[in-house]
């Protein structure tokens, strides 16, 4: 008993001893993505986009040593939480960050506060997490996944569109596009269409859409989604009879795929690799030097959030354990992101500015996603209002 | 509705049920003949796809990359039988599921080692892009069309191969009772080694069909194969006739259910249940059929008769 007490007393002093060296400690970063599987092109796009920021920051976040840990949750909730489990309990990461998928996120960013530890998510933006379920340990460099296709509906809206056909996978990000586009587009809506997530193949409700002849398409369909989608749209001859317009579609993981195919397609956005910020000159010049390739907003995304995570452990000076100065300090955004300068909504949701963009033929030759015109200037979500937090 | 709709949509139906049936069709010859579980069926389909596409590019003709791409698979299907499937023979399924299991990750890596995890660029050549009006007031992909009229054909010769044959009968004697055609002194490893290789050729004829109406990347073999494995339960396992009837039934099934499922359900339902069960209601149709077929004819629709299972 007395040997215990004393190891006890000893490892205690230990505890105390490594103390104040605990500054100069290691932080342990854990990225879950998804990484195997068709959506594997994306997982790799942020993972690259982690490792420039990590270059780009002397491979010392917040100027300490880092170490990033890297989850594969297969587009599946069950393996994105299971993964959370282990690199909270076994790695103890100071920061879990990532996820695609907005039903992964659901099933991950729950898991990841309830320990006490910051999330920091790079692309899903499920209506829940940016209302009732907001966090003070929750933060995105993303988006609200209503907000893009508000931005589009809006356009849809002013160009006076109407008889708009609707399509999304079903699953929480699917619904939240569509109940954002609708919040904005007021236009007849023909039908409402919600397709399996990770489906093949369009061709029979191709068919419905056609038969319903509307003057307009408005989809969401990520990844390979989009690439077989549009692929089925333009084979089934509909390009040059009703135009398409989407989110998250059509972009540039899946423009090498889509190529031509893409031509004339709208997207709305908040990020685009012209966009002329200085910090997206960068990260795009360095990043197609370094991997050969033009990153997505996914990318960028997570290159955001390594950067808010540095900056968030440079203003309390490398102290790990001082949650609520980190909180504070992510509070003001106060990085180089490559959106530009955006601020912090009250349910850490970035207020930012939506774009119009366009499939078009670039000076290479290849075809590219360019700027139109801005649609919203710093665009709040709709949900922030449902989110309790006060600061 | 109106008839050419549902006359479409039927020919949509048939267009996926035939894709299926191409992959079944080798799937359950192996699985009935060589007694073996081959998960890594849906890797010959990618390599099919990819192959290819590949020699599309190099070659610049789409025809001759078929060709090209068809003898591929079967030479990789050849040899995966030679180096890694014949000593799972004996074993158990749990040990042959864990070993092509292991063959779909081995493939999905070399994959994306060899041509990138990025989806490739496909396209149609412009003489297969147009459509055909195959009724009037039906204008239908002419590429579509042709994917039917493969599967059919390819259907038709297996028909030929499989009841007229000398190989034929081989192959239908070795499902009903393979020791009994051992016995009887036929070679029983190199129609286990024709047999995989040409279930791999129709796996990866599926694969390069798939090629320019799918995204081709690392993977893409699993999203397809579950529906092939329930076409094979449904058909019955090691029957060609089954492969080929449960194939169309899960596409017709499969197609309709997403296409018409909703309009009748806002028919009795209000238009926010309609739009939250439709959906999900058509994507469980073909298993809820599974569970039917194996509630109520275990065997499978047409079982292979004197199978010794």
């Amino acid at each position: 008993m007395r040997t215990t007490s004393l190891a006890l007393v000893i490892g205690l002093l230990v505890a105390l001893a490594a103390g104040p060296a605990a500054a100069a400690e290691t932080v342990k970063i854990g990225f879950i993505t998804s990484l195997s599987g068709p959506a594997g092109i994306i997982g790799k796009h942020m993972k690259d986009s982690v490792e420039l920021a990590l270059d780009h920051l002397g491979r010392k976040v917040g100027g300490l040593e880092t170490e990033v840990i890297y989850g594969d949750d297969q587009r599946k909730p069950d393996v994105g939480k299971q993964l959370a489990d282990e690199m909270l309990k076994k790695h103890r990461v100071h920061f879990v960050s990532g996820v695609i998928w907005s039903n992964v996120m659901l099933a991950v960013a729950p898991t990841v506060t309830q320990a006490g530890t910051l999330m920091i998510g790079t692309n899903a933006g499920p209506h829940e997490l940016a209302g009732k379920m907001c966090h003070e340990l929750y933060f995105t460099t993303s988006w609200q996944n209503d907000q893009t296709p508000e931005a589009m509906g809006k356009y849809m809206q002013d160009q006076g569109l109407t008889d708009v056909y609707a399509m999304a996978p079903n699953y929480a990000a699917g619904k939240d596009m569509i109940s954002g586009f609708k919040r904005y587009f007021k236009g007849r809506i023909v039908d409402e269409v919600y397709t399996k997530l990770g489906q093949q193949d369009y061709q029979a409700e191709i068919s419905q859409l056609r038969a319903k002849s509307p003057k307009a398409v408005f989809v969401f369909y990520p990844g390979d989604m989009g690439i077989q989608f549009v692929k089925q749209y333009a084979q089934a001859g509909l390009r040059d009879q009703i135009p398409l317009y989407s989110v998250y579609t059509v972009d540039e993981v899946t423009l090498p795929a889509l190529k031509e195919t893409a031509l004339g397609q709208w997207e709305t956005r908040y990020w685009s690799p012209d966009l002329k910020n200085e910090p997206n000159v960068k990260y795009i010049a360095d990043f197609r030097k370094k991997f050969g390739y033009t990153p997505s907003f996914y990318g960028a995304q997570s290159y955001d959030g390594i950067m808010l995570i540095d900056s968030a452990i440079r203003a309390v000076k490398g102290d790990l354990s001082n949650k609520k100065g980190m909180v504070a300090a992510m509070r003001k955004a106060d990085f180089k992101s490559t959106r530009g300068r955006f601020t912090y909504n009250v349910n850490h949701h970035p207020i930012q500015n939506f774009y119009l963009l366009k499939a078009v033929k670039g000076a290479g030759g290849e075809v590219e996603m360019q700027v139109q015109k801005a649609v919203f200037e710093n665009h709040k979500d709709a949900y922030h209002k449902d989110c309790g937090m006060r600061w | 509705m109106n008839i050419f709709l549902i006359l479409e949509q039927t020919l949509n139906g048939l267009q996926f049920g035939v894709m299926l049936f191409l992959m079944a069709a080798g799937l359950t010859l192996v699985f009935g003949i060589m007694n073996l579980v081959n998960l890594a069926h849906g890797s010959l389909y990618m390599v099919g796809a990819y192959l290819a596409t590949t020699f599309a590019q190099w070659t610049g003709s789409f025809l001759l990359a078929l060709v090209l791409a068809l003898a591929g698979s079967l030479v990789v299907g050849i040899v995966v039988e030679l180096v890694a499937l014949r000593t799972l023979y004996e074993r158990d399924h749990l040990d042959q599921v864990l070993a092509t299991f292991g063959l779909i990750l081995f493939f999905n890596e070399l994959i994306a080692i060899l041509w990138g995890r990025s989806a490739l660029y496909t396209t149609l050549p412009t003489w297969l892009s147009g459509h055909v009006a195959l009724l009037p007031g039906i204008r239908y992909p002419v590429y579509r069309a042709l994917v039917i009229l493969v599967g059919l054909v390819v259907a038709g010769l297996l028909w030929v191969v499989v009841t007229r044959t000398r190989l034929g009968m081989l192959i239908r004697a070795g499902a009903s009772n393979r020791t009994m055609v051992a016995a009887l002194g036929v070679n029983v490893r190199l129609l286990y080694t024709v047999v995989f290789g040409s279930g791999a050729a129709l796996a990866g004829l599926a694969g390069l069909m798939a090629g320019p109406i799918y995204a081709v990347q690392p993977g893409m073999g699993e999203q397809i194969l579950i529906q092939v494995f329930v076409v094979i339960v449904i058909g019955g396992i090691g029957s060609i006739r089954g492969a080929l009837v449960g194939a169309v039934i899960v596409g017709m099934v499969d197609t309709l259910g997403r296409a018409f499922l909703k309009p009748m359900l806002s028919t009795v339902l209000s238009a926010p249940a309609a739009d939250t069960a439709g959906p999900a209601i058509a994507s469980m149709l073909i298993y809820l059929l599974m569970a039917a077929v194996l509630a109520f004819r275990p065997q499978g629709l047409f079982p292979v008769t004197g199978a010794e299972r």
